[in-house]
């Protein structure tokens, strides 16, 4: 007890260096677990997003950009499925429901998806959370627009609103201002990426397109009041997603689909893609792990050199601590805990450190870069981190306390 | 004399660093309890290596060394270091106190390593015998200042406080006033002497300065003791 407290002291003592080298692990800390625990949220944050679909299915192209745009809506999609393979898929026998989506508008940089009823019904995230209207009612007239929780809310948007839609993505100059939409509902929070989208009916995006003839606008705007349902009609959609009846079934619908004569398709499961995604992604998580394995194995020198360049002015200190009685031992063990208590305190700051940014980041990164960033709690992985961090710190301070063990033994009174 | 019982003895000694080469022997030396003894020895002499034997942190090749009754040198060295912090009070030239610990943490620490420093102590508790013994030295207003602020003759009173503590029946001090100026040198060793009557403790004062002599009991010169020196 005596010498925990002696080390405690001895450490306040040298308040600046031992802050210095508190403050160099609890960085290399903060990298190492930071990067793990970003990484894992983000994937809990993606995994989370969809839950239940079996299948997502686009113009036929690369799996991953399907599953980017069509359920995190990063990038665009090059093709369209024609409406008519959509109804062939909808009513097949090994399905149970789909979920039509349709993509390329957008409002002041916030993506445009015009969907249908069962987008309300059977959309599932994070297991078997559904969406839920916060205000207002579901999207059905043509010009009726629902919008995600943080359109909503960094818009400062409120029912009733009349908005404009832009055909394209950000920074179109090709306004629909012919045809404004009203917010009816505004969905409940998420937290995934569905707060930043605006649904509107899949009428409503035919109806925007209405006269177009190669991607231009009529020369005549044709005046919302005379659109009617019955004058449109639908003929494209970008992606839907597909939940089957059986488990087995979607392995056989999948190949189905991607070999459907009539129009090439492709069909994804997004578990599978999504692992994918992290498999690319591991070589740079590994570098980055290993950058920040490398400043922490800095730190722990930084703390080494303190305690080892500290020894010669204690070594009058450890003559006094003998004639007091300590023991040869017992000199050790002060050195041994205070390295200790130094990696101890610094990793523990550095696992603060990471909940502290990750909490204050989440909201930004989701808002800003549309990255769903989930609050994930400790794992083994990082309580393996930490046990290792505290460790090598006990185990480097073995040097110095050898170097105060043989001080202790040969210099007994005559240090000086 | 042979009825007042001995404190230390020391029979047929020999040390040294390396073993080869002897720096001390001692046939004989004796210092008997409650005496104040002053041990002289010019510098280089080995004065630090017989108080290294003496207080058991050093282990003669030969011989046998007897402190307060018990003998060194059949002792284990973690014996010989509970047995030192338990009966023996240190004084070193300067720097004697921890540099992070305040005056009187410095001066509880023996009582905080040793339970019979703690039970001997005159005073109810600690922090009571520590405040006692500052303000017996003229302290007290450092009571809980860091020992930094201290002047050299401050920090030596400190460690007078820090050796007497739970009263030990041994006090060794090595050259205590060679970084103290003549005037501060008396009061230094009255204030030592009165302590350590009231901890009716044995005292061994070593020094070059033969200046002192006449205040102790008895004196022993180390050029006599040790064959090596001579």
């Amino acid at each position: 007890m005596t010498i925990l407290r002696l080390a405690f002291q001895s450490l306040w003592s040298r308040k600046f260096t031992s802050g210095l080298t508190i403050f160099s692990i609890a960085l290399s800390v903060m990298l190492l677990v930071g990067v793990d625990r970003i990484r894992r949220g983000t994937q809990v944050g993606f995994e989370g997003t969809l839950s239940q679909t079996d299948l997502v299915v686009g113009a036929r192209g690369g799996s991953l950009p399907l599953l980017l745009y069509a359920v995190f809506h990063i990038g665009t999609a090059n093709n369209e499925i024609s409406w008519g393979s959509y109804q062939h898929f909808a009513h097949h026998p090994a399905v149970l429901w789909t979920i039509p989506l349709s993509m390329g508008d957008s409002h002041r940089g916030f993506r445009v998806v015009a969907t249908d009823d069962s987008f309300y019904e059977h959309y599932r995230y994070r297991g078997d959370h559904g969406i839920q209207l916060d205000q207002g009612t579901r999207a059905e007239g043509i010009f009726d627009a629902v919008l995600g929780s943080a359109v909503a809310q960094q818009l400062h948007y409120h029912l009733g609103q009349k908005i404009v839609l832009s055909h394209g993505l950000e920074g179109s100059f090709l306004k629909h201002t012919a045809d404004p939409y009203t917010v009816v509902g505004i969905l409940a929070r998420t937290a995934t990426p569905v707060d930043r989208a605006i649904y509107i009916t899949l009428w409503g995006d035919e109806a925007m397109h209405l006269g177009w003839q190669n991607g231009a606008p009529p020369l005549q705007a044709i005046p919302e009041s005379q659109i009617q349902k019955s004058d449109l009609q639908i003929r494209t959609i970008s992606a839907f997603l597909l939940r089957t009846r059986s488990r087995i079934g979607t392995l056989f619908l999948q190949r189905e689909i991607n070999t459907y004569k009539p129009e090439p398709l492709t069909a994804i499961i997004p578990a599978m893609t999504l692992e994918d995604l992290w498999n690319v992604l591991s070589a740079a998580d590994i570098a980055l792990s290993l950058v920040s394995g490398a400043v922490l194995v800095v730190g722990l020198l930084v703390m080494l050199t303190a305690l080892y360049t500290s020894l010669n002015e204690r070594r009058r200190e450890i003559a006094i601590l003998r004639t007091i009685g300590l023991n040869a031992r017992q000199v050790f063990t002060l050195f041994i805990l205070e390295s200790s208590l130094i990696s101890a305190v610094g990793a523990a700051c550095g696992l603060a450190a990471v909940y502290v940014i990750l909490f204050a980041i989440r909201i930004p990164v989701e808002n800003n870069y549309g990255i769903p960033l989930a609050m994930v709690g400790l794992s083994s992985r990082v309580g393996y981190y930490m046990a290792c961090v505290v460790g090598a710190g006990a185990l480097l301070g073995f040097i110095p306390a050898i170097r105060a063990y043989r001080n202790a033994l040969v210099d007994g009174l005559n240090a000086g | 004399m042979a009825s007042i019982p001995e404190a230390i003895r020391l029979q047929n000694v020999v040390f040294g660093y390396d073993p080869r080469r002897p720096v001390l022997r001692v046939d004989e030396m004796v210092v008997h309890a409650g005496r104040r003894v002053f041990l002289y020895g010019p510098s280089g002499c080995g004065k630090t290596t017989l108080l290294g034997i003496m207080t058991g942190i050093l282990q003669p090749q030969q011989g046998t060394v007897t402190v307060l009754g018990r003998e060194l040198t059949k002792m284990s060295m973690s014996a010989r270091d509970r047995h030192r912090g338990s009966e023996i009070g240190y004084i070193f030239q300067s720097f004697n106190l921890i540099p992070y610990l305040t005056v009187r943490q410095n001066v509880e620490l023996p009582c905080q390593v040793h339970e019979r420093r703690r039970k001997h102590i005159l005073a109810s508790t600690v922090a009571e015998e520590a405040e006692r013994l500052v303000r017996r030295l003229a302290l007290e207003k450092h009571l809980d200042r860091s020992v930094k602020e201290l002047s050299t003759g401050q920090q030596q009173r400190v460690a007078i406080a820090r050796a007497v503590i739970g009263r030990p029946s041994l006090v060794i001090a090595d050259e205590p006033t060679s970084s103290l100026d003549s005037d501060r040198q008396r009061a230094f060793l009255d204030l030592l002497f009165e302590v350590c009557d009231e901890a009716r403790a044995t005292l061994v004062f070593v020094s070059h300065d033969r200046s002192l002599m006449r205040e102790f009991d008895e004196q022993l010169a180390l050029s006599e003791i040790s064959q090596v020196c001579a």
